[in-house]
């Protein structure tokens, strides 16, 4: 035979019982054609030129999901970010884009419209304020915008500014969304580093150095990596990256010919596939299963980091073999709400703050879909974030921050988001107050990286 | 030509070979490569067909999908690129 039925039976086991699937097919498209001083005016022009572009989105997704038999979990737009469109724009005229891109995205048919972002991290335009005010009632009046803000980046440092305004915004959408505790924040990160052509929400948007179109695709699959470990109970570490290397170059072949085939079909250019491991909250998909794979009693066990950071790299290796456009985040992803297993961890007390942060050093993309008390007070926060952001700007890596200050919830509770949203427990913050720092503001400067340019 | 994959799957009784061949032949596919096992009682066949010209493979897919369910198996039809670029370099 062409094909053993061993790799054949691989194939559709992996699909079948280790929730093998690609996360998203993201069409990314750029919005620069689409200025107009009049804000309906560029409305008209953005739902037309995203509702032209993307009109064959959702039926060539389903047909390459049907010709080659791997799900294709979510579709996804991705759009130009909305504040470099400005034309001396109020909020209320950024609201009247909102809607037009929510339209769009509702007569596409697809889950998500991620780039109602701002680029933040040296300082402020008029528009990136503008918009920035209007955030939390753009994403708490509608259900697929996405919002992003840069607020730091390592060329540039740490912009606390907008660190304390992109809190403000956190906070506000949380009460706008108090009955469904807090949900808006959900679809809004914060980004150190933010890459341009990444396909995963909520931080997607499409970059100013990229095509008019292009087809980013994201990967997902921690239930494969999961069955390899477990394949592998005497392997030592070395052994076992090899082993994860092997299955990740697989799955990332598939994902890169999805995204070949939706491009040429769709006839714009193939962007990038991001390697990451999504989890989802179905048992078995889940990230910290896999750590707990290779030998921790619990996620969260001292071990922890050293464990992420060997899955992270290995999979970026197999993942590099496999496809010669990687882009995007690529990594593992560790959002709390999303992924059973870090649900427990938390639950069980193995998983902290202070642990998941220690993580985010060394593996994709940060403090993801985590749930604090409601009454945090809003410079614990903030600060939160400019940790969060250190550790991306010092390595030179991206790092976010995506949490839910979920209103009238305390430590302990536990809320549900629904769907690829998962439920989280409620987690303990550090109360020590790091107000006086966070008032400050400035900008931290940018780190010395060995007199590089 | 392009080249697909069935999989069939289910518990093993008399038929199961013939139901899907005949599928396969009213719609012009040629089978250019066969394998069946039996574990435990569980039917397992793998076959790799080449589809003419003029068939669309997502409504070969349909048919073998149809003739799964009055078989009682289940049938997975896919492109063989995937397997292409799966499993080899």
């Amino acid at each position: 035979m062409a094909y053993s039925s061993e790799e054949i039976m691989e194939t559709i086991n992996m699909v079948e019982n280790l929730h093998f699937d690609i996360r998203t097919v993201t069409l990314g498209i750029s919005l620069f054609d689409c200025g107009d001083p009049n804000p309906s005016a560029a409305a008209q022009k953005i739902y037309d030129k995203i509702t032209k572009t993307g009109a064959q989105l959702i039926s060539t997704v389903r047909m390459m999901e049907k010709t080659y038999g791997i799900p294709i979990v979510n579709t996804r737009v991705a759009v130009t970010p909305i504040s470099l469109l400005d034309h001396g724009y109020s909020s209320e005229d950024f609201l009247v884009i909102a809607y037009a891109l929510e339209k769009a995205a509702n007569t596409l048919g697809i889950d998500f419209l991620g780039g109602f972002s701002a680029l933040t991290q040296k300082g402020f335009t008029k528009g990136d304020l503008n918009l920035i005010a209007i955030i939390p009632q753009v994403l708490s009046t509608t259900e697929k915008i996405c919002g992003s803000l840069n607020v730091a980046s390592t060329k540039a440092g740490i912009n606390m500014d907008a660190i304390n305004h992109a809190t403000e915004v956190i906070f506000k959408a949380a009460g706008l969304t108090a009955e469904r505790n807090g949900i808006a924040c959900a679809k809004l990160v914060v980004f150190a580093n933010a890459p341009e052509d990444n396909p995963f929400m909520a931080g997607a948007f499409h970059g100013i150095g990229e095509a008019d179109a292009a087809i980013n695709i994201g990967i997902s699959g921690p239930g494969v990596v999961r069955a390899t470990i477990e394949r592998c109970p005497d392997h030592d570490l070395g052994a076992l990256a090899e082993e994860i290397k092997k299955t990740v170059f697989k799955i990332t072949r598939a994902g890169e010919l999805i995204g070949r085939k939706v491009s040429k079909k769709l006839g714009v250019a193939f962007g990038i596939v991001d390697l990451s491991l999504a989890p989802t909250p179905t048992p078995g998909d889940s990230v910290a299963n896999i750590l707990e794979a290779m030998g921790l009693a619990c996620c969260g066990a001292h071990g922890t980091t050293a464990a992420l950071a060997l899955l992270n790299d290995a999979v970026k290796k197999g993942g590099a073999m496999a496809s010669s456009s990687v882009g995007g985040l690529s990594g593992s992803f560790i959002p709390v709400s999303e992924d059973a297993g870090m649900i427990a961890a938390v639950q069980c007390g193995a998983l902290s703050l202070s642990k998941l942060e220690a993580m985010t050093a060394v593996c994709s993309v940060g403090l993801d879909m985590i749930a604090i008390p409601g009454d945090t007070p809003q410079e614990i926060i903030a600060a939160l974030i400019a940790d969060e952001m250190a550790i991306g700007v010092v390595n030179n890596k991206t790092t976010a921050v995506r949490i839910i200050p979920v209103p009238g919830k305390k430590v302990g509770d536990k809320v549900s988001f629904g769907g690829l949203l998962g439920e989280a427990p409620v987690m303990a913050v550090n109360n020590y107050s790091p107000k006086k720092f966070v008032e400050r503001g400035g900008r931290i400067p940018a780190p010395l990286r060995a007199l590089t340019n | 030509m392009e080249k697909a994959v069935v999989t069939v799957m289910g518990e093993d009784k008399v038929g199961i070979v013939a139901g899907i061949a005949k599928e396969l032949a009213v719609n012009n596919c040629n089978i250019i490569d066969i394998s069946q096992t039996l574990r435990q009682g569980i039917f397992a066949m793998i076959l790799i067909i080449q589809l003419p010209e003029t068939l669309a493979l997502l409504y070969l897919r349909d048919r073998l999908e149809e003739a799964g369910e009055r078989l009682g198996v289940k049938v997975v039809l896919q492109h063989a690129d995937i397997f292409q670029y799966m499993h080899r370099l």
